[in-house]
């Protein structure tokens, strides 16, 4: 028995998603009175590796092959299925993220585990139950599912776990699997990186612009504001639909569900739409001209007035603040 | 090209989610069903790719007999025929073991999926499909363009993209970028009638997970109004009452 992590990491570096999860299946460890097992693919320095045991786990395993240089899903999850039977994993962990959704459907068939994708809290292990919290109808609802089989799998949605350390001594451990030439019959021709900000389903802060800003032009206030907060910024669908903004920024029910700390919505009115992918935010600030608009009622702060006047205001404020700190 | 796309039923986006039967089923009460937004996107592409006797695009969903108003829809847009497979989709394993023994002998170039369904949100699918049929997926798709039986297909990864190449068959979970939805028009929705929609027995899974209870979201305590002149309050109260700066 055991639980095993699987850890991404980008250029050999740990994000900050990526020890939430440690700290999360090293909770489930110990729950279980088990063993936690890191996993992590590609080029990772030892130092690195290492540091995998600050958040609980004891053993952390590396494979670096260049086969493995471009993330494959067929591969990757052969390899992390490969490592689940060795190390006779029962739960097995992995992050919520562009690639978890890839790779935790293919695990789940190849092992039979039950699996739940996007959990939100640890499950609830009583009396040989085993119960994991999730967000339904795009954030309308928690659903609370029951995972039967004997090997379980589980994806957590990012900034939904805090980091604790339990600092353990780790080992690490080396190996070579096997691969199936079939697993390689996608190839990556290239990477497109989107700038180096932190991609928006990571953020912690979250700046968003809708439909009462005007024009792209005026994305400028947006923008500063992120910067003065070190936030990643979002937008309404109207907002992407228009062109004003690329896609990848839009939030909501048929967009990206996030899930920071804080998120300020400037000149969006809260439709419900839009509601069901920010509504699990820790702290909503709106700022909006109309003191009727629907976003207030989902606030916890707010400021009614216009954003023209009011946000280069708050940038000058912010940065007060962060130059006194 | 012969496409399967695959079709989820869901509640309108406008849908205000509650729960009866002690908080264990979703109210369908007066609840307006659609195509799953991503879906849509899907068929479009689909449609694209084989309209002008390119091809054909099957429609399938797993569901009762309470889902062929959507199949019907997606036949209107533009679908060549449909096939429903009978059974409530008790979860997204069963769903896609069923999906992919349907398409398994029947030699599909293409599986397109959405991306998720805006109601379970599982963005399993597309990936569990692939892994049953063995053949290569990819779960966020922005763009897919062929030249021939190659690929090129534009996956969404943490902080941007990757440019894949790859033959088919494959599966892939459309998100926004890769088409524009559809709507039928008179023409579509008068033919949808008389296409072909065929109802098949599902298979068991023997394997499920349980949805044992929903629960609807605490509401937010009273919004905390700063006057639009003080806004250096609302950086004091972000610091010291909300701590998230
Ligand atoms: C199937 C479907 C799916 C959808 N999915 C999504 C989704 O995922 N995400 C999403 O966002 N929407 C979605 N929508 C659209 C949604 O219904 C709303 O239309 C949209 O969210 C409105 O965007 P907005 O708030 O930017 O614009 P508006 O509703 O036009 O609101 C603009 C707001 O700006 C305020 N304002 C104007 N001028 C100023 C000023 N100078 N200063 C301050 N405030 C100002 C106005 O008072 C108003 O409240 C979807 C709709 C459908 C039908
Ligand atoms: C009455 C009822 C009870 C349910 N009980 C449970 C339960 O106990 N446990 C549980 O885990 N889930 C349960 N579900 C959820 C249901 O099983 C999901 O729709 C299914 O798991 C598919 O997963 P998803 O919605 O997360 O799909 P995703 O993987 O998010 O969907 C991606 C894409 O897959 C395709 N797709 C999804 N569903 C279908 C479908 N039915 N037919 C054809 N294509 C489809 C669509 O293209 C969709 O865009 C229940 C649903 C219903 C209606």
């Amino acid at each position: 028995m055991s639980v095993l992590v699987y850890v991404e990491h980008a250029e050999g570096n740990f994000k900050k998603s990526a020890l939430e999860i440690v700290s999360y299946s090293k909770a489930i460890a110990d729950q279980l009175k088990t063993n936690l097992i890191a996993l992590a693919i590609g080029n990772v320095s030892d130092e690195n590796l290492t540091a995998l045991g600050k958040y609980g786990a004891e053993k952390v395993l590396n494979v670096s092959d260049k086969k493995l240089d471009n993330f494959v899903n067929e591969a990757y999850s052969f390899v992390i299925a490969d490592t689940a039977k060795q190390e006779a994993a029962n739960v097995i962990v992995l992050s919520n993220t562009f690639s978890g959704k890839g790779l935790a459907p293919r695990l789940a068939v190849k092992l039979k585990a039950d699996f739940v994708s996007g959990a939100i809290e640890l499950p609830d292990i009583q009396n040989e139950k085993f119960v994991v919290k999730k967000t339904t109808f795009s954030g309308k609802a928690f659903a609370y599912v029951e995972l039967l089989s004997s090997i379980k799998l589980i994806t957590l949605t990012i900034n939904s776990y805090q980091l604790i350390e339990s600092a353990v001594s780790s080992k690490i451990v080396k190996i070579s699997p096997e691969f199936r030439d079939s697993d390689f019959r996608a190839t990556v021709k290239q990477v497109v990186r989107s700038n180096d900000k932190t991609p928006l389903p990571e953020a912690e802060l979250v700046v968003s612009g809708g439909r009462g800003l005007k024009g792209p032009e005026n994305w400028h206030l947006i923008e500063d504001l992120a910067d003065a907060l070190g936030a990643a910024t979002a937008c309404s669908k109207p907002v992407s639909d228009a062109d004003w903004r690329p896609h990848e920024e839009h939030v909501g029910q048929t967009g990206i569900s996030i899930s920071p700390n804080l998120y300020i919505a400037i000149g969006i009115s809260g439709a419900i739409q839009h509601l069901a992918g920010v509504s699990s935010s820790k702290t909503i600030v709106v700022i909006n001209k109309d003191p009727e608009a629907p976003f207030f009622k989902a606030a916890d702060y707010g400021i009614v007035g216009d954003a023209f006047e009011v946000v280069p205001k708050l940038i000058e404020s912010i940065k007060e603040f962060k130059a006194q700190k | 090209m012969k496409v399967l796309v695959c079709v989820s039923n869901v509640p309108d986006t406008t849908t205000k989610v509650t729960f009866t039967n002690d908080n264990m089923e979703f109210n369908t009460a007066g609840v307006q069903f659609i195509i799953n937004p991503y879906d849509e996107i899907a068929l479009a592409r689909a449609i694209e790719l084989t309209e002008g006797g390119k091809g054909t695009v099957t429609i399938v969903n797993v569901g009762k007999a309470d889902t062929e108003p959507t199949i019907r829809k997606a036949l209107a847009i533009g679908a060549d025929d449909a096939v429903r497979i009978d059974a409530t989709p008790s979860d997204a394993y069963f769903v896609s073991y069923n999906i992919a023994e349907y398409a398994r002998d029947k030699n599909f170039d293409l599986i397109l999926t959405g991306r998720e369904s805006i109601d379970y949100n599982g963005a399993q699918v597309a990936a569990m499909v692939g892994e049953f049929l063995d053949i290569p997926s990819f779960s966020i798709i922005k763009k897919v363009e062929f030249d021939g039986s190659i690929a090129t297909v534009d996956r969404e990864v943490e902080g941007g993209k990757e440019i894949i190449n790859v033959s088919t068959p494959f599966v892939a979970g459309c998100a926004e970028g890769v088409a524009a939805a559809r709507i039928p028009n008179m023409r579509g929705i008068m033919s949808a009638r008389t296409k072909r929609l065929e109802v098949i027995a599902a298979l068991e899974s023997g394997q499920s997970t349980r949805i044992i209870k929903y629960e609807v979201p605490p509401q937010r305590s009273t919004v905390k109004i700063i006057p639009a002149d003080e806004v250096g309050k609302l950086v004091e109260l972000l610091h010291s009452e909300a701590k998230v700066i």
